[in-house]
């Protein structure tokens, strides 16, 4: 593959530097038709040999372990989301007197209409459940090291694109939490000092939150899905630029290091995929009102506040970052520093290993990490007060200190394993290697 | 803003009494007693001689006061009821309808396609007759429940325990205390409840012993008769949840044959690759 159009831009991007034993440089077998049909289409618009390129003859690592099968598994959860999604718009009314009724009407009367929606709002739970073991990985193993800054960040946006998503989409059965979710979440914005106020009632479409605020979030909550679709083709373009990382956090060097993307990452992401789906069958047909919550079955009412206003599990880290901080402007700049710090991942670890595996200090800051943030979620699910409220601080300083002083000071301190020459030594001795 | 919402608080816990809406249980509140459930469980049904017990509750004691404005006289077939049966029961409802051809609404007896009439005309009506306003009762089951805490909600997961709601309302119907202990004042014509959070309840005893008759010689207790009507709030709540557990099942056993099989395929393939 030489002669690769960024050639004169610098180093050759992944995979265009895989060498063969020989040394060669090594060409990914594309795809020639010999059929006339796919012949003719193929001169005029490469629709096959770009799949075949990037589905099947695709190296990957080959030491790839079953974390990296998530990014698979997110993408058919987008899939079931926006195909679940559309069917049940076509019973869905996303009007405020309307909304309740007819979801109820999709619980019992529309065929499979339960199944849709269960499928549906448990979906929406296992795509964060799958979004944050693939964050943790990438976490684990240094994966938005150079030179897959952009890749990281993409990641990031399409994170905040989703937890949107979700929020707008918990709106839609216009229950009490819907309501009174969205009357927390939209308030964040009267922080802004001067124009708060003015931003808020531009939110709502009034002076409440009302028919205009749901309706408007219903058109949004239908867009979103599709803008998520555009940044994972960026997303996935991406990776392809500069490839995997791995378990040992060292680039193929050779075709040796590498396996076609099609057996051997199809055939593993698809038993991923599959065991995921006992998980979420699990949920679906068994616990399916298990991660929601019992007030969003009692119709919106402006007048009733629930005793405690929860948001969804998955905001529940930063809801509780929000709660630490007593200051309101400050504490919306706390929640949304938490999830932008991430964007600067990148630059804020300054190890120049990857993989934690050769990182003994940073793999127990890491899983401290893991931990300060399960405990962030569920001081998120406790009232704001006394005690809750203290260790909520404590762990949101923790939080904020991982990035900001850990991982920059870990890079200079820690004393990091010997990395293995390559993928394949690292195989061939296990006792180094990556697990 | 936050005096505006300050405001709605404010309104909203003074309304708490006269619309007993807080969901879950409050801290001072004892967790409901476990009950057994021929629904709960990967392979739970109704028991239809229950649910039909429970109808008849709710027609003779609870639909005074309580809509159930989601079922259908046609989703009574579900229980076991006959085309005829359902279509009688229909008949003893007077349904407004209309405008006919002169323009005027009118009363006629129901028909399966009939939803069961809420016995008031809106919530200020219901306000002004029942010191509140009693919730539409089909989907209570699952709006009602209970915080399990840590950690036993995390083994809910995986025992599938879901009956909190229908725990709760059978509790909070056998829960009522004919004095409320000393040193706690009632609200005028409020009742005490020892599940309900705060207490005090706008919805005055609603079952008694022999107030319902059985004709299948269940007991005629108030105890039998708060099972029968949750179980059928639960039934209200959740139609389609013997489909959903079978067709789980189903599910189920697929996905693990098929996740076994990929596995040895994935086996296979990567044999050479290691």
């Amino acid at each position: 593959m030489s002669g690769h159009p960024n050639d004169a831009l610098g180093p050759k991007a992944w995979p265009f530097n895989l060498k063969t034993d020989s040394g060669a440089p090594y060409e990914i077998p594309s795809y020639r038709p010999t059929n006339p049909v796919l012949r003719w289409l193929e001169y005029r618009l490469p629709l096959l040999s770009f799949a075949y390129s990037t589905a099947v003859s695709y190296p990957t690592p080959r030491n790839l372990n079953y974390w990296w099968t998530f990014g698979g598994i997110l993408t058919f959860l987008l899939g079931a989301q926006i195909v679940t999604g559309i069917i049940l718009v076509m019973h869905y009314t996303p009007h405020a007197d309307m909304a309740f009724n007819s979801v109820e009407h999709i619980m019992r009367d529309v065929n499979y209409g339960w199944l849709l929606r269960y499928l549906h709002s448990n979906g929406a739970s296992m795509f964060f459940v799958a979004v944050y073991i693939h964050m943790a990985r990438g976490m684990y193993y240094g994966s938005y090291k150079e030179p897959r800054e952009v890749l990281w960040i993409l990641g990031v946006i399409l994170y905040l694109l989703m937890m949107a998503t979700g929020f707008l989409g918990y709106t839609l059965p216009w229950g009490q939490m819907s309501f009174w979710g969205a009357t927390v979440i939209t308030n964040f914005f009267s922080a802004i000092p001067l124009v708060g106020e003015s931003v808020v009632s531009w939110l709502w479409g009034g002076y409440a939150i009302g028919n205009p605020t749901l309706q408007r979030f219903f058109s949004l909550h239908y867009l979103l899905p599709f803008v998520i679709v555009g940044v994972v083709v960026l997303h996935v373009w991406a990776l392809h630029m500069v490839g995997q990382n791995n378990p040992t956090g060292v680039e193929p060097k050779t075709e040796k290091d590498t396996v076609a993307f099609t057996p051997y990452a199809t055939i593993k992401d698809s038993f991923m995929m599959v065991c995921f789906c006992i998980v979420y069958a699990w949920f679906v047909f068994y616990v399916p009102n298990y991660l929601g919550h019992a007030d969003n079955y009692i119709p919106a009412n402006p007048a009733v506040t629930p005793t405690h206003i929860v948001p969804e599990w998955y905001y529940l880290p930063f809801y509780a970052i929000l709660r630490a901080i007593p200051n309101k402007l400050l504490g919306v700049i706390a929640l949304f520093g938490s999830i932008g710090i991430l964007a600067f991942l990148p630059w804020l670890d300054t190890s120049r290993v990857r993989s934690a595996n050769y990182r003994p200090l940073f793999r127990q800051f890491f899983w401290i990490f893991i931990l300060v943030t399960v405990g962030l979620g569920w001081l998120g699910s406790k009232p704001a007060e006394g005690g809750y409220i203290i260790a909520a601080r404590i762990l949101t300083f923790y939080y904020f200190a991982h990035f900001l002083i850990i991982l920059p000071v870990l890079g200079w301190v820690e004393k990091t394993k010997p990395l293995p020459n390559s993928i394949s030594e690292s195989i061939l001795t296990p006792n180094r290697s990556a697990n | 803003m936050s005096r505006t919402i300050l405001a709605l608080v404010l309104a909203g816990s003074l309304l708490g009494l006269a619309a007993p809406q807080a969901a879950l249980a409050a801290g001072d509140a004892p967790p409901p007693p476990r009950q057994k459930w021929t629904f709960s469980g990967p392979f739970g049904k109704f028991d239809r001689a229950q649910l039909q017990r429970g109808l008849k509750v709710y027609r003779e004691v609870c639909a005074v006061c309580h809509g159930l404005k989601y079922i259908a006289f046609r989703n009574l077939a579900d229980l076991g009821y006959s085309e005829a049966q359902v279509k009688a029961i229909a008949a003893e409802y007077k349904i407004k309808d209309g405008p006919n051809d002169q323009g005027e609404m009118f009363e006629r007896d129901g028909r399966p396609a009939d939803y069961f009439p809420t016995p008031w005309a809106n919530e200020n009506a219901a306000r002004a007759q029942y010191n509140g306003v009693p919730p539409d009762m089909s989907v209570l089951a699952k709006a009602r429940g209970y915080e399990r805490g840590f950690p036993w909600f995390i083994f809910d997961m995986f025992t599938q325990f879901q009956e909190h709601g229908v725990d709760y309302i059978h509790a909070l119907l056998v829960g009522y205390k004919e004095k409320p202990p000393t040193g706690f004042t009632l609200p005028q014509g409020a009742s005490y409840n020892e599940y309900f959070p705060g207490h005090a309840i706008a919805m005055p005893p609603p079952l008694s012993d022999k107030r319902v008759d059985y004709t299948d010689g269940s007991p005629a207790t108030t105890d039998q008769y708060a099972k029968d009507v949750a179980a059928f709030m639960m039934w209200t709540a959740e139609p389609h949840m013997e489909a959903r557990k079978r067709i789980g099942f189903q599910v189920m056993i697929f996905l693990l044959i098929f996740a076994g099989l990929l596995y040895f395929t994935k086996k296979k393939v990567w044999a050479d690759a290691h």
